[in-house]
C-alpha cells in the first residue's frame, strides 16, 4: 500500500509512554527513536534494563504502537490494522523466559502453533515443522515434553516456532539471559546460522557484550534514546561510553585500548580473542 | 565455621525406575573464611550439592558438618542449621511475599523467634548491606526493579546472619549493571563480615576476581579443585568437560601456542598487559618506560 | 521425608510417550470409553462386577505398556481419601454389629459398602490415569475440542476450553517444579511448613502461595504476548498438525468396550 520506504525495516522518530495507573507519571520508554533494518542485517542492541530496548524490540511487530511516530516493516505500517498479522507473521519473536513461550505440552505441536494459526493446510504444517526443528538441530527431540529440555534446547525450539512460520525477520529479545554457557552457545550459533545460511535479518538485544560483538552493526540505547549507533568494531573502540553507561567493556578490547595507550600499533577492529593473537603476532614480527 | 562433606551422594526417587544420582562420593571441605566458588554445567550436580549445605536434601550416604556438627544426625534442630548457613536461591526475587520489604526480610528472623527490637537491627543491617535505601523498607517488594528485588531477598538471607551465606548463581539473569553491584556487595560482605562464602556460578570473569578457591564439578563428580590460577591454567582440561576459561587466559595459551613465552597464570586485563608487555621489552620492540 | 517429595508422585495429567495400541487409538475413542467407564463404575453394586471391571483396567495396563508400579504410585497422593471413604463407610453404615467400642460400630453391611467405594475410587483414578499416561495432553484436548464442537451452537467455547486446557497441562510440571523450589527457599529461611495447627499451618502457606501467585500472572502475561506474537488470534481460521481420524481398532474398541461397560452397568 505504503511504498514510500524502502528499507525493511523504518523506525521513524518513535515515541513510547507507558501509561501506568491512574494518577501516576507517564514514564516515557522510546524518545523519538529513528533506526533503518536492511533486509539481511544483524543488529545488536545493548543497553540497560529499563534502556527501552525491549519496549523498542516489541514495535518491530506491532506488539506495541507508537505514542508518537511510525513503524514501517516491509512498506506495511504497523498501526494499520490490515497488517498486523502480515507483520507479525514476517517479524516473528523470540523472548526472553523459553518457559513462558512454550505453548504445548510437546516439542512438535509447539513448533506447529504458529502455521496453525495462520491456517495453514496439515501437509504443510507437517513439513514446516520438521524443517524449523531441524535447522535449529531438535529434531529427535520432536515428541519430547518440554520441561524435560534444558535452557538452550527450549530457547531453540522457541527459535523453529518462529522459523516454521517463515520470517524474514528474527527478533531476539535477550534470548540468552537465563541460558548456561552451553545453552547460550547453542542459541547464538543457531541464530548466526539463521543469519548467514538463511539469510533471516536478525535483531538481538543482550546484555552479553561477547554476542553483540558479532552483529554487523550495534545500536547503544540508554533512556529510551539510541546514544551510539555503528559497526561493533567502532563501538566498543568507546571504552569510555560503556563505562559511563556501566556497560561491560568487553576485556580484548579493555586490552587493546590499554596496550595502545602504551604505542603499541595495533589497528582499531580487534574485537575477538582471535583477531588480538593474529596483531600481536605481526606486531612482534615487526610486519 | 567451617563445613566438612565426606563421602556424599545423592540419589533422587531412589527405589524407582526415574532413579538419578545427582552427585556421588563428594568430598570437600569449606575452610571458615574463604570464598568458595563451584563450577560445573547444568545437571553437573552443583544445586544438589549446595543443598546439603543447609540440610534441605538429606544424604542417600555420606555426612556433612557443619562446625563440627553432622547435621543429619537424630536430635539436630536442622533450623539451627539454616539460620548458620544460609542459602539464596537462583532467582530469589521470585520468593518474595510479603506486604512490605521490611517484612520480608523480617521473616527469617522472626522465624528464629528474636526479640522484636533484634528483628529491627537486623532487618536494618541487612538491607545496608545490600545497598537499599530505608526509605524503600515500606515499600511493596513487587515494585521494585529486578535489581532491588534481588538485593532485598538476599538481605532476607543476611537478616539470620548465618556465618556461611551460599549463593546459587546470583548473578544470573542481571544485566551488567546488576552484576557489577552484586559482585561488589559479595566481596564487601565477606570482608566486612567474615563470612564464608560459597557461590555457584557459570561465568568465568566472575568465578577469577572473587573466588579463593575452586571447585569444578561434572556428572556429580569434583574433578578439578584448587585457586582459580591454577584450575584456569589447565584450560585443556576445563575445555575437554565443555567449559570454558576467562578470555585473558584464553588469549595468552593461544599466544603461548604461537611461540609467546607469556605465563599460563594470567586471569585479568591487567596481568594479559603486563604479561605482553614483558615479553615484547624483552625483545627490545618497544622501550622499558612504556608510555613514549 | 520433606513434604515436597510428594509432588513427585503426582501422575494425573502426566503423559508417557510410547507406541502401544492404547497411545495409538484415538483420543476421542479413550475420552468416550473412560467417559463410559467413570459412569459405568457408579452403576456396578457388586463385588463380581468390581472384579471384572478390574481385569478389563488391568488389561489396558497390559496393552498400554505402562509399568503398573507407576500408575499405583499415583495413588499415593490421594490414600488418605480413600481409607477416609472406606472408614466413614464402614462405621457409618447401620446392618448387623461385627464389633462395637463406645460409639464405634462397624457392621457387615459398612465394611462391604465401604470396600466397594474404596474399590470404586481406586478403579475411576486407575482408570482415568489410563487415558492421561497414554493420551498426549494435546491430543487430549484436541479430542475434547472435536467432541465438544458440535456444542459451539448452544453457546459451548470449545476451542477456548481446549486452550486452557492445554496451557493447563502444559504449565503443571513447570508450576509444581517451581512451588518444590519456593517451598525449600522459604525453609532455608526457617519456615516451617509441617508443624502446628489447622491455622498455622494454613498461615504458613502464604509465603508458598503468594510467590506462586506472583509467578503463575507473570508467566500468563508473557505467554499471552508470546502467542500473539506467533499470530494467534482465536480458534477461527487455525489448522491442526495432527488431524483426528477414526480408524478400524478405534470402532473395534469403541464397540467392544461400550458393550461390556454396558453389560457391567446393568447387570453387575
Amino acid at each position: 500500500m505504503m511504498g514510500n520506504k524502502e528499507s525493511f525495516i523504518v523506525v521513524d522518530k518513535v515515541s513510547f509512554s507507558y501509561t501506568g495507573e491512574p494518577g501516576a507519571k507517564e514514564e516515557t520508554a522510546l524518545d523519538q527513536v529513528s533506526l533503518t533494518i536492511e533486509a539481511g542485517e544483524f543488529v545488536a542492541i545493548v543497553g540497560h534494563n529499563g534502556s527501552g530496548k525491549s519496549t523498542l524490540a516489541k514495535h518491530l511487530n506491532g506488539l506495541l504502537l507508537p505514542t508518537g511516530g511510525d513503524v514501517w516493516v516491509a512498506g506495511m505500517n504497523t498501526k494499520d490494522e490490515h497488517h498486523r498479522w502480515d507483520i507479525r507473521q514476517i517479524v516473528g519473536m523470540v523472548f526472553q523466559n523459553p518457559d513462558n513461550q512454550i505453548v504445548a505440552a510437546t516439542v512438535e505441536e509447539d513448533v506447529a502453533f504458529g502455521p496453525e494459526n495462520l491456517g495453514l493446510p496439515t501437509e504443510l504444517i507437517r513439513s514446516r515443522v520438521d524443517e524449523a526443528l531441524a535447522v535449529v538441530g531438535m529434531s529427535e527431540y520432536a515428541e519430547a515434553p518440554p520441561h524435560s529440555l534444558s535452557g538452550g534446547q527450549k530457547q531453540r525450539v522457541a527459535i523453529a516456532g518462529v522459523i516454521a512460520m517463515r520470517p524474514r525477520c528474527l527478533v531476539l529479545d535477550e534470548p540468552t539471559a537465563m541460558l548456561d554457557p552451553v545453552g547460550r552457545r547453542e542459541v547464538m550459533e543457531t541464530i548466526s546460522r539463521l543469519n548467514e545460511e538463511e539469510g533471516i535479518t536478525v535483531v538481538l538485544i543482550t546484555h552479553f557484550m561477547d554476542e553483540a560483538v558479532k552483529a554487523h552493526r550495534v545500536l547503544v540505547m540508554d533512556e529510551g534514546r539510541i546514544v551510539r549507533e555503528g559497526q561493533p568494531a567502532a563501538v566498543f573502540q568507546e571504552i569510555d561510553l560503556l563505562r559511563e553507561l556501566r556497560l561491560d567493556v568487553p576485556p580484548v578490547i579493555e586490552l587493546a585500548s590499554r596496550l595502545r595507550a602504551k604505542s603499541l600499533a595495533l589497528p582499531e577492529a580487534i574485537l575477538t580473542v582471535d583477531e588480538m593473537v593474529t596483531a600481536l603476532c605481526q606486531l612482534r614480527s615487526g610486519v | 565455621m567451617s563445613i566438612e562433606i565426606r563421602g556424599l551422594t545423592h540419589t533422587y526417587n531412589p527405589g524407582t525406575p526415574l532413579a538419578r544420582t545427582a552427585i556421588k562420593d563428594i568430598n570437600l571441605t569449606i575452610e571458615d573464611g574463604e570464598t568458595l566458588a563451584i563450577i560445573g554445567h547444568t545437571g553437573s550436580g552443583k544445586s544438589t550439592l549446595v543443598q546439603h549445605l543447609n540440610g534441605l536434601l538429606k544424604p542417600t550416604s555420606g555426612t556433612i558438618k557443619v562446625d563440627g556438627v553432622d547435621i543429619n544426625q537424630k536430635g539436630v534442630d536442622l533450623r539451627s542449621i539454616r539460620w548458620k548457613v544460609g542459602l539464596v536461591f537462583q532467582y530469589p526475587e521470585h520468593q518474595l511475599f510479603e506486604e512490605t520489604v521490611w517484612d520480608d526480610v523480617a521473616f527469617g528472623p522472626r522465624n528464629m523467634g528474636l526479640s522484636d527490637e533484634e528483628v529491627r537491627s537486623r532487618v536494618e543491617r541487612a538491607l545496608a548491606a545490600v545497598d537499599i535505601d530505608m526509605a524503600l523498607a515500606e515499600r511493596s517488594p513487587f515494585e521494585l526493579s529486578g535489581g532491588e528485588k534481588r538485593r532485598v531477598a538476599i538481605a532476607g538471607v543476611l537478616a539470620m546472619e548465618p556465618s556461611v551465606l551460599v549463593l546459587d548463581e546470583p548473578t544470573a539473569g542481571l544485566d551488567p549493571r546488576g552484576r557489577q553491584d552484586m559482585l561488589g556487595q559479595i566481596q564487601r560482605l565477606q570482608a566486612e563480615r567474615h563470612l564464608t562464602v560459597v557461590f555457584v556460578s557459570h561465568n568465568m570473569a566472575e568465578v577469577a576476581t572473587l573466588a579463593d578457591r575452586l571447585v569444578v564439578m561434572e556428572r556429580g563428580e569434583i574433578v578439578m579443585e584448587g585457586p582459580p590460577k591454577t584450575i584456569f591454567a589447565q584450560g585443556d582440561k576445563l575445555g575437554a568437560i565443555g567449559l570454558g576459561v576467562p578470555e585473558m587466559t584464553a588469549l595468552m595459551a593461544k599466544l603461548r601456542e604461537k611461540g609467546w613465552d607469556v605465563p599460563d597464570s594470567v586471569l585479568t586485563v591487567e596481568e594479559a598487559e603486563e604479561a605482553i608487555m614483558a615479553v615484547l621489552r624483552r625483545e627490545a620492540r618497544v622501550g622499558t618506560g612504556g608510555d613514549l | 521425608m520433606v513434604p515436597v517429595a510428594t509432588f513427585r508422585h503426582i501422575t494425573i495429567g502426566q503423559y508417557i510417550p510410547g507406541e502401544s495400541l492404547l497411545h495409538r487409538l484415538d483420543p476421542r475413542t479413550k475420552i468416550l470409553v473412560t467417559l463410559l467407564l467413570v459412569v459405568g463404575l457408579f452403576f456396578i453394586d457388586t463385588y463380581l462386577g468390581y472384579g471384572l471391571a478390574a481385569l478389563y483396567i488391568a488389561l489396558a495396563i497390559f496393552r498400554s505398556g505402562i509399568p503398573p508400579r507407576f500408575l499405583f504410585r499415583g495413588l499415593r497422593p490421594v490414600i488418605i481419601i480413600i481409607l477416609l471413604t472406606f472408614m466413614l463407610n464402614s462405621f457409618m453404615t447401620e446392618g448387623e454389629i461385627l464389633w462395637q467400642w463406645g460409639f464405634l460400630t462397624l457392621t457387615k453391611e459398612g465394611l462391604s459398602k465401604g470396600g466397594m467405594l474404596a474399590i470404586r475410587l481406586i478403579l475411576l483414578i486407575v482408570g482415568t490415569s489410563i487415558l492421561t499416561l497414554t493420551t498426549s495432553p494435546l491430543a487430549l484436548t484436541d479430542g475434547l475440542e472435536s467432541l465438544l464442537r458440535p456444542g459451539k451452537r448452544i453457546g459451548i467455547p470449545a476451542h477456548e476450553l481446549a486452550m486452557m486446557m492445554t496451557i493447563a497441562l502444559r504449565f503443571i510440571p513447570t508450576l509444581l517444579e517451581e512451588t518444590e523450589k519456593i517451598m525449600k527457599a522459604q525453609m532455608a529461611r526457617g519456615a516451617d511448613f509441617e508443624s502446628g495447627n489447622l491455622l498455622q499451618r494454613a498461615r504458613s502457606l502464604l509465603p508458598l502461595l503468594v510467590p506462586l501467585f506472583v509467578s503463575a500472572f507473570r508467566r500468563a502475561d508473557e505467554l499471552a504476548v508470546a502467542m500473539e506474537a506467533r499470530c494467534y488470534r482465536g480458534g477461527e481460521g487455525r489448522t491442526k498438525l495432527k488431524q483426528l481420524a477414526f480408524h478400524t481398532a478405534d470402532f473395534l474398541v469403541l464397540a467392544g468396550s461400550g458393550c461390556f461397560v454396558l453389560w457391567l452397568a446393568l447387570t453387575m
